[in-house]
């Protein structure tokens, strides 16, 4: 475009021509993308927007929102305002509960990494051919809606459940072990929901890794051990920093899981905030509450891909 | 565990014990510069470095068996560059990865310096591999990459640098030693690979046919190279290449392989000139075959009858009795044109020429119906010119024909 504008008396017509194309191809991938941008403008960014202005307004007693500033929504995150005397206390519970949620996230994380990366490393050293089956079989769960998986765990290890009666039935316990709507079962829930999202962008990673270079790790006096931490993990750290992204992210604002598994006693964050619109009818906590998630995931995510960056340099 | 690997970690600066992993001069610095100290000096000259016994590798199970090596036993000496040539598939790579480690023999053993090491992991065997395809670690540097070994070993920090830096130098890549190993050329790629794989000083470098990725030019320039640091370290090279060439050029000893079998180990002279079987006649060099019959033998020279009538002594491979019908090879250039048909060994009528710049090749169809090409190397003058379609003869010259055992 500049060089067109340049001088186009010196440019020759092909020159000019060209020119022309790349505008023009330019301008038509611009249009490509237009439809997405349409939707996330109108269904990301938009209700992002109203979220961030409700979030400094009133509560309306029945749900809604009375126009007029306030801040609120974020004093009430860390304080509670006294009935007599109007002035603010801190309360940690909010607080609790964002750590809680995050520790499940945390926690969920790390087990679907350590059970995710032999199952991933086991598919990706299969014959080709046999590859895709694996890929099928992992992605099996998706076949079915996570509501009615999420219920199939609750049979399975409430008291009257399968762990429970067949256990008592072979004589090993005589009263049921108490699982559903537990911390125990909000984990197990997590798991069973995130660990394909784990083991899938691991896959990808350790299926192109050319298993050559382990060969030339043992060749160069490599233990097994030492090929898999030197040689295996920093080559597939993409698939690693992509998993745990993908199980990080929605296990923190996890909802349907610790909704029906933990039985509305132990909350997690994405239940508080469905509650301020549901039953506490305070919209503009809610809100805040979503934002304060959101920017606590932006800094998490900022700090962790600058820490795994910096470790692939030293492979 | 059948070699002493184990004191790798723990005291690499003992005192000097015939035992691996124990460099006797690998702790010491170079002395000479750009060549390699930790020279292994044979404890006793003419050893085997490697024996393989009797190895048999099969790939698959039930009917889909297959075997890649069907009983091979060759032994290769110390200090030597040794080839495995042969067409793709034919179990030369079989044999590299097994002396390796990455797979390990259905049957017999492999000797190294007189151990078993058949059974042992790759990582336990004080050999190293340059790859074919160099598989050098993309997510580390040049001087990661040679360094590699040696950190896993458990050298001290000191002697690993001072190590890459005397291996950066034997293959002149010291500029680079900070790069990553995708911004660098082919060629030095595959410098990075031979210096990785010579820094934790192997008893013995297998080298799995790593020149053939490169363009012409560069893979002339590389084997000269290979050479020199043959000599300069002293290590026992095994090389794996298809190139009759190359191997030709490059090698003290050649095994020649076709089908999971060694068909015939000697010098590139001993191949070259004296193929044992048709194979090898006609995988390495340019070969003319003719069918004869055996009328005498004496202490390895039988006196074979062509079709013409005509006679001509010719060797024949140890430990074989040539009767009969025999196939005996010509190398073209042992052979030479005679005007007169009836002063050649053979005739036959000239049936093309075709001049390639620093020799000629005269293709003859003998009276008997064979192809046959002489090779003439031009020279300013030329004593005689020959048109296609004359009648020509083929003198042989002395020990040019060999009886075939096949």
């Amino acid at each position: 475009m500049t060089t067109a504008a340049l001088s186009p008396t010196t440019l020759s017509k092909a020159a000019l021509f060209e020119a022309q194309a790349v505008k023009t191809s330019a301008r038509r991938n611009r249009l490509l993308s237009l439809p997405a941008l349409i939707i996330i403008g109108i269904f990301g960014v938009l209700p992002l927007v109203i979220i961030c202005v409700y979030s400094f307004l009133v509560a309306a007693p029945y749900g809604g929102v009375q126009w007029q500033f306030s801040t609120d929504a974020y004093l009430n995150f860390l304080f509670q305002r006294d009935i007599f005397d109007d002035t603010l206390q801190f309360t940690p519970d909010f607080l609790i509960i964002y750590l809680r949620s995050f520790l499940f996230a945390v926690v969920t994380t790390v087990i679907c990494l350590l059970l995710g990366f032999p199952t991933a490393y086991f598919m990706a050293t299969r014959p080709p051919a046999q590859r895709n089956w694996w890929v099928l079989l992992i992605t099996i769960p998706f076949w079915s809606n996570l509501l009615v998986r999420t219920l199939a765990i609750m049979f399975i290890i409430r008291d009257e459940g399968l762990i429970n009666n067949a256990l008592i039935g072979l004589g090993v316990i005589d009263k049921p072990i108490t699982m559903l709507y537990t911390n125990f079962a909000i984990q197990l829930g997590l798991l069973y929901a995130f660990l394909p999202f784990m083991v899938l962008p691991l896959y990808s990673s350790l299926e192109k890794l050319d298993f050559r270079l382990v060969e030339a790790g043992y060749d160069l006096y490599a233990t097994r051990r030492q090929v898999l931490w030197r040689v295996i993990i920093p080559l597939s750290k993409p698939g690693i920093i992509a998993g745990c992204l993908l199980v990080f992210i929605p296990a923190l604002g996890a909802y349907v899981t610790p909704l029906i598994l933990g039985g509305g006693i132990h909350l997690m964050i994405g239940d508080l905030i469905a509650q301020q619109f549901g039953s506490g009818r305070n919209w503009p906590l809610g809100c805040a509450q979503a934002l304060i998630l959101m920017a606590a995931v932006l800094v998490a995510l900022f700090l962790y891909v600058r820490n795994t960056s910096g470790k692939v340099q030293h492979g | 565990m059948g070699i002493a690997f184990e004191n790798r970690v723990t005291a690499p600066q003992l005192p000097s014990r015939p035992a691996y992993g124990d460099n006797q001069t690998g702790t010491h610095l170079p002395t000479r510069a750009g060549s390699l100290n930790g020279v292994i000096v044979p404890e006793q000259p003419g050893k085997n470095a490697i024996e393989v016994r009797g190895v048999r590798k099969v790939f698959g199970t039930g009917e889909n068996q297959v075997a890649a090596l069907d009983t091979v036993s060759v032994s290769i000496r110390e200090n030597e560059f040794f080839t495995l040539l042969g067409p793709s598939g034919c179990g030369k790579t079989t044999l590299l990865r097994l002396i390796a480690g990455f797979d390990f023999p259905t049957a017999g053993e492999i000797l190294l310096h007189g151990q078993d090491i058949a059974p042992l992991p790759p990582f336990k065997r004080p050999v190293n591999t340059v790859f074919q395809s160099y598989a050098l670690f993309p997510h580390m540097t040049v001087a990661q990459n040679i360094g590699f070994g040696l950190e896993m070993l458990g050298k001290p920090k000191a002697e690993i640098e001072a190590r890459v830096t005397q291996m950066l130098k034997l293959v002149k890549m010291e500029a680079l030693k900070a790069r990553r190993t995708s911004q660098i050329s082919g060629g030095q790629q595959q410098r990075v690979a031979l210096a990785r794989a010579l820094a934790p000083q192997p008893k013995v470098l297998l080298l799995d046919e790593p020149l053939s990725a490169l363009d012409y030019k560069l893979r002339k320039e590389m084997q000269i190279e290979l050479k020199r640091l043959q000599h300069e370290t002293g290590i026992t090279f095994i090389f794996v290449t298809h190139d009759q060439e190359e191997a030709l050029t490059m090698s003290d000893r050649i095994a020649v392989m076709s089908a999971g079998k060694i068909l015939q180990v000697g010098s590139p002279r001993d191949i070259y000139d004296r193929p044992a079987e048709r194979f090898v006649a006609d995988f390495i060099g340019e070969t003319n075959f003719l069918p004869g019959t055996v009328v005498s033998k004496k202490s390895g020279v039988a006196t074979v009858k062509f079709a013409s009538n005509a006679t001509i002594a010719a060797g024949y491979p140890e430990g074989f009795d040539p009767t009969g019908e025999v196939t005996l090879v010509v190398r073209p250039e042992h052979a030479d044109l005679v005007p007169d048909p009836a002063k050649g060994t053979v005739a036959g009528t000239l049936a093309n020429i075709v001049y390639f710049g620093t020799d000629t090749h005269y293709h003859v169809k003998l009276d008997g119906g064979e192809n046959f090409i002489v090779r003439h190397q031009n020279s300013r003058s030329a004593p005689v010119t020959y048109a296609t379609g004359a009648k020509v003869g083929i003198q042989f010259e002395e020990d040019a024909a060999r009886v075939l055992k096949d």
